[in-house]
């Protein structure tokens, strides 16, 4: 194979900028694996990428069926993006249910590569399509769409006509010949992909005739694309400029695997996980019970309430206690959470939200618990709650959040989601020697005074306790879920005592604020309106505002990664704006936070739909707002 | 941490009371359990640094405000999972659950389970009265059938738990057995459960004398303790009776009571051995009125794996694999695929 197969196609390359390209099929077929490979090639011949997977929950939904299919979208570009992007300009759809599924988010004459061997009666029945229809020979969606029909499983089984595997894992290859083609559309190497299939297949595997099998298909697509004069142009996306560096691709559930790894070792302390398996959250659990060797103990609980006290357990007796888990599981851990509150122990509880109530779509995004990580326990009980704003910033906001955690003696909810968990982005590795070290102290035998210990003694400063360790002599004390005297931990019941702890510990709190970077406002300081957000909606958020700006308008927008305590500069910069807009993923939870804080009258767009908001969503509704002059 | 050339530390049960009074009613079989629970712990030549006291809710679980140790008050049945938290983050710890049988049967039914059966390196007093006392007295998951309480005005319907079986089934390779009123067996009992590696659990028939006074009665008086219970010595013969003229033996698997004499002397009966499995489920088994309640250890086997231990010698594992492939966190960060922009 010629390691340069790029530009070898006789066709011309047409140049673009940014392409939305969209893997669809059934859970079964391999549509994650194939984004994920074209997500890596792309980031490596270096333009920006953002992925989105898109999964149903069930693992194999029955084949054919609209609820079981699976998609992998990704955007890359040739300058910096931040989302995924809102409509798709290539589809590949493996079956009609894919087509089905997928078909209102194809932009108007964007390309649709259809395996046409899928769309038999059988098939198009079962999703729905009426009896003699197939929408591959529809004339409206052919002058709407360009249709590729592409028999890719009789060409993939031809491909490997003679190969000693059996028709099930031939079948299996199919994934291989759509990417082939999407490699060849956009002049991609197929390389990596190559490797790959060695060194698992042919590795850990041990089978080697699948990875030829796979290379040999990957390879007939590719081909297919170059000789089948289907297609009249290539596509080529240049490399995005972006800072020096060695980069890797990384999505928000292994960004935070690798922060608590990096927290270990910043704070020279062993992190304890204990989890219960969830979706999304799962995979930091995986993730993480592959690093013993690094610092990280994990313990799968026998449920989520379990997790949550073995963590409280873990950071009493010196460790650092973390847990991860979804809304559901969030719910669960509530009375835990006031307790770590009430005993002031740093510990770390992810919360990777999912499209709710109950169980809700667990493979669906949403952020909609934001009110239950600031409010959702019994009594006054603040604790620090953080948002990471992309999958990357899921490295950097875990580390901070381990830094607040154990500066300010407390419990600190980091509120990641499905869409950022899932969702990858190009990730430029940071040096170890960048990271500051965590300070953590414990108090020894001298702590003592007049002989006598004061577990709730604090820092004048933070107002946080001392973390004293069970095993230092003199320092045998009790602390518990019963309200606590000031100074000693005793039990007490003295009402003036109750109420100056309450205060005392939501004092301890809004202190964070000291610590914390100011809110940054990209694009004017001050101007007409300020779009608001936080979480995951970075992405469309910023993206949105750009083209706002673009578009002449007085738009700036900030993006919040401190939930509670807020940035001490949140109202100076609310102000210096005409209208505040809040765009979220639930019904207004952030606004109803700012409205009653500051008295300020922000207006929400609101998306509860299980996905990620799309760009011009908020273009749109800005515009009409500042149209309407309300 | 290495304790070798440091002299034991000697204490006195007054070293292991904290400063804070004791506010269980007057009477309560919790005082007994403290006073055995002092007694024995300053008889083990343990620093007192090195105790964790854990509890759950309830009245018995206000246990270790009462000790000079270190100690956690959690929320309601969770305190086995918070104490496998603590051995996870330092195995080091001698770790006490106190708590009664609401907590640690009822809602935290399932973390006691799971504790148990992950054989965690601590021990468990499982103070039993058979009733909710801090509450004001609702029936208990171990209440007998028809019990009368301020929820169950016409009597409760549902079967009492069997704390001992249930450890048995999940795994427990250390069980016990005493009462509220035998602070000396306590503090033996006490000295084993904390040579034992693994999850031990030592049941108390403990009288809440406010809610649920006399309820073990039965067992626990002068004049019926003979009768009603017998004391198991391993490799002994079970033997009770106010005139030790009774014994229990085995007959098909079950368990009858026999008087000595007429033909049935010392020999036809069960000898205790502790280390049989079998025989610990059947011992579980025996309730007042039937047959006496046994009390002492009904179960100790040592040499199985704790969960700490094995915890440990994976992360060794680990990271002797480590070493030798040469993983390190800088590896980590760069995962199988980068690529440099220059």
């Amino acid at each position: 194979m010629s390691q340069t197969m790029t530009g070898t196609g006789a066709k011309p390359a047409m140049p673009v900028g940014a392409v939305v390209i969209r893997f669809a099929g059934d859970s079964g077929d391999g549509m994650q694996f194939a984004g994920g490979e074209f997500a890596s090639t792309s980031a490596i011949v270096g333009n920006d990428i953002a992925t989105f997977p898109d999964f149903p929950a069930e693992i194999r939904a029955p084949r054919g069926t609209t609820f079981g299919v699976s998609g992998f979208q990704l955007q890359f570009s040739s300058t910096d993006i931040h989302t995924p992007g809102d409509m798709v300009n290539v589809l590949l759809a493996m079956n009609p249910a894919a087509l089905k599924v997928n078909l209102h988010d194809v932009e108007e004459g964007g390309i649709i590569i259809a395996d046409s061997d899928e769309f038999t009666p059988v098939n198009l029945g079962k999703c729905g399509y009426p009896a003699g229809y197939n929408p591959l020979a529809d004339e409206t969606l052919n002058a709407k769409y360009q249709i590729f029909r592409v028999p890719m499983s009789r060409l993939t089984r031809e491909a490997l006509a003679g190969i000693n595997i059996g028709t099930k894992d031939m079948d299996r290859c199919r994934n291989m010949f759509a990417l082939g083609i999407a490699y060849w559309l956009y002049q991609r190497p197929i390389d990596t992909t190559l490797e790959r299939f060695d060194a698992y297949y042919g590795g850990s595997k041990k089978r080697p005739e699948v990875a030829a099998a796979n290379a040999m298909v990957l390879k007939a697509g590719y081909y297919f694309g170059e000789t089948a004069e289907l297609f009249p142009t290539r596509y080529e996306v240049a490399p995005a400029p972006t800072r020096p560096g060695t980069y890797r691709r990384i999505s928000g559930n292994h960004a935070i695997v690798l922060a608590l790894a990096t927290v270990a070792a910043k704070a020279n302390k062993d992190v304890v996980f204990a989890g219960y398996p969830i979706t999304p959250a799962s995979e930091i659990l995986h993730g993480l019970a592959r690093l013993k060797h690094l610092g990280v103990r994990t313990f799968q609980a026998e449920d989520e309430i379990a997790a949550m006290c073995a963590a409280i357990g873990a950071s009493y007796a010196g460790q650092l206690g973390v847990t991860a888990t979804s809304g559901p599981g969030l719910a669960l851990k509530s009375e835990g959470l006031g307790l770590a509150v009430i005993y002031e122990l740093p510990l770390l509880v992810f919360d990777v939200q999912r499209a709710g109530p109950s169980t809700g779509m667990p493979t669906k995004t949403e952020q909609a618990d934001l009110l239950q990580a600031l409010f959702g326990r019994p009594g006054e009980c603040p604790c620090i709650v953080v948002a990471p704003a992309t999958p990357s910033d899921c490295f950097d906001m875990t580390i901070e959040a381990a830094r607040l955690a154990i500066r300010h003696m407390t419990p600190v909810i980091v509120l990641s989601d499905g869409y950022i968990a899932n969702g990858a982005e190009p990730w430029k590795i940071p040096s170890l020697e960048s990271i500051a070290e965590i300070p953590v102290s414990h108090p020894g035998p001298e702590a003592r005074v007049n002989g006598v210990y004061q577990p709730y003694a604090r820092d004048e400063r933070t107002l946080a306790r001392p973390w004293a360790l069970p095993g230092t002599p003199g320092l045998e004390h009790r602390i518990g879920s019963l309200e606590k005297q000031h100074l000693t931990g005793n039990v007490s019941y003295d009402p003036a005592n109750h109420e100056a702890m309450v205060k005392l510990r939501q004092e301890k709190i809004d202190r964070a604020a000291a610590t914390i970077p100011p809110l940054e406002v990209r694009g004017p300081e001050s101007g007409d309106v300020l779009i608001l957000g936080w979480g995951s909606t970075f992405g469309a958020i910023a993206t949105a505002g750009d083209r706002l700006r673009e578009a002449g308008l007085s738009v700036s927008t900030a993006h919040l990664r401190y939930l509670n305590p807020m940035p001490s500069n949140l109202e100076q910069v609310l102000r210096r704006f005409g209208k505040v807009v809040i765009p979220e993923n639930n019904l207004g939870q952030l606004r109803l936070i700012i409205r009653s804080r500051f008295l300020i009258d922000a207006r929400g767009i609101n998306h509860v739909r299980g996905r990620s908001f799309r760009v011009d969503s908020i273009v749109n509704e800005v515009r009409e707002m500042m149209d309407t002059k309300g | 941490m290495t304790t070798a050339n440091i002299p034991l530390p000697s204490y006195t049960p007054r070293d292991f009371a904290s400063d804070q009074d004791v506010r269980w009613c007057p009477g309560c079989g919790d005082y007994a359990v403290l006073t055995g629970v002092r007694k024995a712990l300053a008889g083990l030549g343990i620093p007192r640094e090195k105790f964790v006291f854990i509890s759950g809710i309830g009245c018995a679980a206000r246990f270790p405000y009462y000790m000079n140790t270190y100690g956690l008050h959690t929320i309601h049945g969770r305190a086995p999972a918070v104490a496998t938290g603590v051995k996870l983050a330092n195995p080091d710890l001698h770790v006490f659950i106190v708590s009664g049988d609401g907590d640690l049967l009822s809602i935290g039914g399932n973390h006691t389970i799971h504790a148990i059966r992950r054989n965690v390196d601590m021990t468990i007093i499982l103070l039993n009265n058979r009733i909710y006392g801090l509450t004001k007295g609702q029936y208990s998951p171990t209440s007998e059938v028809g019990k009368v309480t301020k929820s169950t005005p016409m009597g409760s319907l549902d079967f009492p738990m069997n704390p001992l079986a249930v450890a048995a089934a999940a795994g427990c390779q250390f069980i016990a057995r005493t009462l509220d009123v035998d602070v000396k067996m306590l503090e033996t009992l006490i000295a084993r459960a904390v040579a034992h590696k693994g999850t031990s659990i030592i049941e108390v028939y403990q009288d809440c004398n406010i809610f649920n006074h006399g309820s073990f009665f039965y067992a626990s008086q002068k004049e019926t303790r003979e009768a009603n219970t017998v004391t198991l010595e391993h490799g002994k013969p079970l033997i009770f009776g106010p005139d030790r003229d009774r014994g229990i033996r085995i007959k098909g698997g079950t368990l009858t009571s026999a008087r000595l004499g007429d033909g049935v002397d010392e020999s036809d009966l069960l000898v205790h051995d502790e280390t049989d499995p079998n025989l610990a489920f059947l011992l579980t088994q025996m309730a007042h009125p039937a047959l006496p309640e046994p009390m002492g250890v009904l179960f100790a086997r040592p040499g199985a794996a704790t969960y700490d231990e094995l915890v440990f010698s994976q992360i060794a594992q680990a990271k002797m694999k480590s070493a030798c492939k040469g993983d390190t966190l800088e590896h980590l960060l760069h995962g199988d695929e980068t690529w440099v922009v220059e």
